[in-house]
């Protein structure tokens, strides 16, 4: 008779064994979006092998850098006209075809919009619970989520039998960029056409700076900013520190920024080396995009204002003489 | 005409700082304020503008939870929605609720009310899942138009913004659809006290997952919810020289 303990070891040595994890990559078909790295160190630490899927309308720079990724085994590659847009409709058929044909226990994408909008998708259709923004890893089925705009932290069991799982970068570290030797194959072919829904154009926000989920600074402005113009004292700042520039909730609504350098609950969650707050109060919902940030510096006239809870180094003063003395001096 | 079914959650008030049981069972939701989800106030609205430009014939508001979710159906019915489902759900089962159930709820709904439109907003605040309207388009087999900052009717379905992370994307997607309000789709209406009045009067249906043949055994056990780690309180300096040299200590410069 085995003990107990014995019999979940040997359990879980064959759970170990049988382990393996599909990383659906994120790439504009030019580059590899940064967050598959830190999604495949979450992959790594579940388990088991880890294969990534690469799909879009030219797949050769995103597979190429994937497949040298360390601990990347290897790399399926669906180049498709079918993938124009990456639309959730059909990258859904393919991630269930090469979810068929490999039977992975494990389906992770980085907590992106693009990630967002896919594995749900894919996890109803294997009648699984999607896990959302995972935080950590605990073992193959225990992991760590925020709830509540990060004001708790749910620990949860999936007892479904595939996990869907979409990562939070910044809380998993880049996975080296090379080292590895994956091999690339051609992921299950089929017509992934979707005749429900057909991408039409994108019309992004250019600029030079570093992407803000990946940037080591951040000067992140709020209402204090006062118009958009002025959000040009910031970005002489930025440039200061080679820094990327983000924004509150109250500044996006106030149309000084666009939408997409919010950052909080319901924008981007970062975490950088430096988070400079910049005439921004500190709303619960903003807070819980930038607390883990390693350091944070807070610059208010208001005393009182809740960024100053959270914030490392705080000046009490008018940003419109401070930050401009803080450029000029650095 | 389309007939629109839109989701709403009963949520803790986006004001409120939440409290952790000291059981680490869960957050404290008695005595607390609750309102509706700001999402679903959005995915109300555009409901509801849709039914004034004669887009649509009918809005029904579901919300799926204990009873107080009526209140939230009502919030719904007081802006504009013409009826109410309520699914109710409590206790433990409603504790260990999630978008997978939600999702075959709604679609279940959507199916059985001819729906051709289902709006939900993009995330509920407080479990942040971000996954029912995704997943409700998935169990219908509809197109999804997830994280909307513009909606438009054309002859042939849809023609929608999406907010993305580098920007703004358009796709163009068939009906019937699942579509995902974001912050920006529009500014929710408030609801006036006539309004308020009338909306008592507005039918509301009671039904329960089991009328609509929908299991919805848990899918995780919830091994703890906790305090998230409290960061030290930091110094404030007395001016911009202080601060330099503050960033200086820390490398940071």
């Amino acid at each position: 008779m085995f003990s107990s303990s014995a019999k979940n070891l040997i359990r879980s040595n064959i759970l170990q064994r049988c382990k393996s994890t599909l990383v659906v990559a994120e790439h504009n078909n030019e580059v590899l979006n940064p967050i598959t790295l830190n999604t495949i160190s979450a992959a790594k630490k579940i388990g088991g092998d880890v294969t990534v899927l690469v799909a879009g309308t030219k797949c050769g720079p995103a597979s190429e850098a994937v497949s040298k990724v360390d601990g990347v085994a290897k790399v399926l590659v669906a180049e498709n006209a079918a993938f124009k847009g990456f639309t959730a409709e059909s990258i859904t058929s393919l991630v269930l075809a090469a979810q068929t044909q490999f039977k992975f226990t494990h389906i992770l994408a980085g907590a992106t919009a693009f990630g967002k909008n896919v594995l749900p998708r894919v996890a109803a259709k294997l009648d699984v619970s999607p896990i959302s923004e995972i935080i950590d890893v605990k073992s193959e089925d225990t992991f760590v989520r925020t709830i509540y705009a990060g004001n708790a932290i749910l620990t949860l069991r999936a007892k479904d039998p595939v996990k869907v799982i979409t990562v939070r970068g910044t809380n998993f570290p880049p996975a080296a960029a090379t080292g590895g030797s994956g091999a690339v194959e051609q992921a299950p072919s089929g017509d992934y056409a979707s005749r429900l829904s057909e991408f039409v154009s994108q019309e992004l926000t250019k600029s030079d700076r570093p992407e803000l989920t990946a940037a080591k600074v951040i000067i992140s402005g709020g209402r204090g900013l006062k118009n958009g113009e002025n959000f040009k004292l910031l970005y002489d700042l930025a440039d200061k520190f080679g820094a990327a520039v983000g924004a509150s909730r109250a500044a996006v609504d106030a149309g000084y920024v666009p939408n997409d350098l919010q950052i909080g609950q319901t924008g981007k969650i970062v975490a950088p080396e430096l988070y400079v707050a910049v005439g921004i109060s500190g709303a619960i919902q903003h807070l819980a995009g930038m607390k883990d940030s390693k350091t944070i510096v807070a610059i208010n006239k208001d005393p009182e204002a809740p960024i100053f809870q959270v914030a490392d180094v705080g000046l009490v003063a008018d940003l419109f003489k401070a930050v401009p003395e803080i450029t000029q001096k650095l | 005409m389309a007939r629109v079914l839109v989701g709403v959650k009963r949520v803790i008030d986006y004001a409120v700082k939440v409290r952790v049981k000291p059981d680490k069972t869960g957050v404290v939701t008695e005595g607390v304020k609750h309102a509706m989800n700001p999402f679903d106030e959005i995915a109300v609205e555009e409901a509801v503008k849709m039914k004034e430009k004669k887009l649509a014939s009918e809005v029904i508001a579901v919300s799926i939870g204990p009873t107080q979710s009526q209140e939230i159906i009502r919030t719904a019915l007081a802006m504009g929605a013409d009826r109410g489902l309520h699914v109710e759900v409590s206790g433990k089962d409603y504790e260990l609720l999630q978008p997978v159930h939600v999702s075959k709820i709604l679609a279940k709904l959507a199916l059985d009310e001819k729906a051709d439109l289902v709006i939900l907003g993009k995330q509920a605040i407080d479990d942040d899942s971000n996954q029912t309207a995704q997943m409700t388009a998935a169990v219908l087999d509809w197109p999804q138009g997830t994280f909307c900052n513009k909606i438009e009717k054309t002859d042939s379905g849809l023609t929608i913004t999406r907010e993305i992370d580098g920007g703004l994307e358009t796709i163009k997607t068939k009906t019937p659809a699942v579509l995902s309000a974001d912050l920006r789709l529009n500014t929710p209406r408030y609801a006036t006290l006539p309004n308020i009045m009338k909306a008592k009067k507005k039918p509301l249906k009671k039904v329960t997952p089991k009328d609509l043949g929908i299991d919805t055994t848990p899918r995780i056990d919830v091994i703890s919810v906790e305090d998230p780690p409290v960061r030290q309180a930091g110094a404030v300096v007395a001016d911009v020289d202080a601060l330099i040299a503050k960033l200086k200590d820390g490398g940071h410069i």
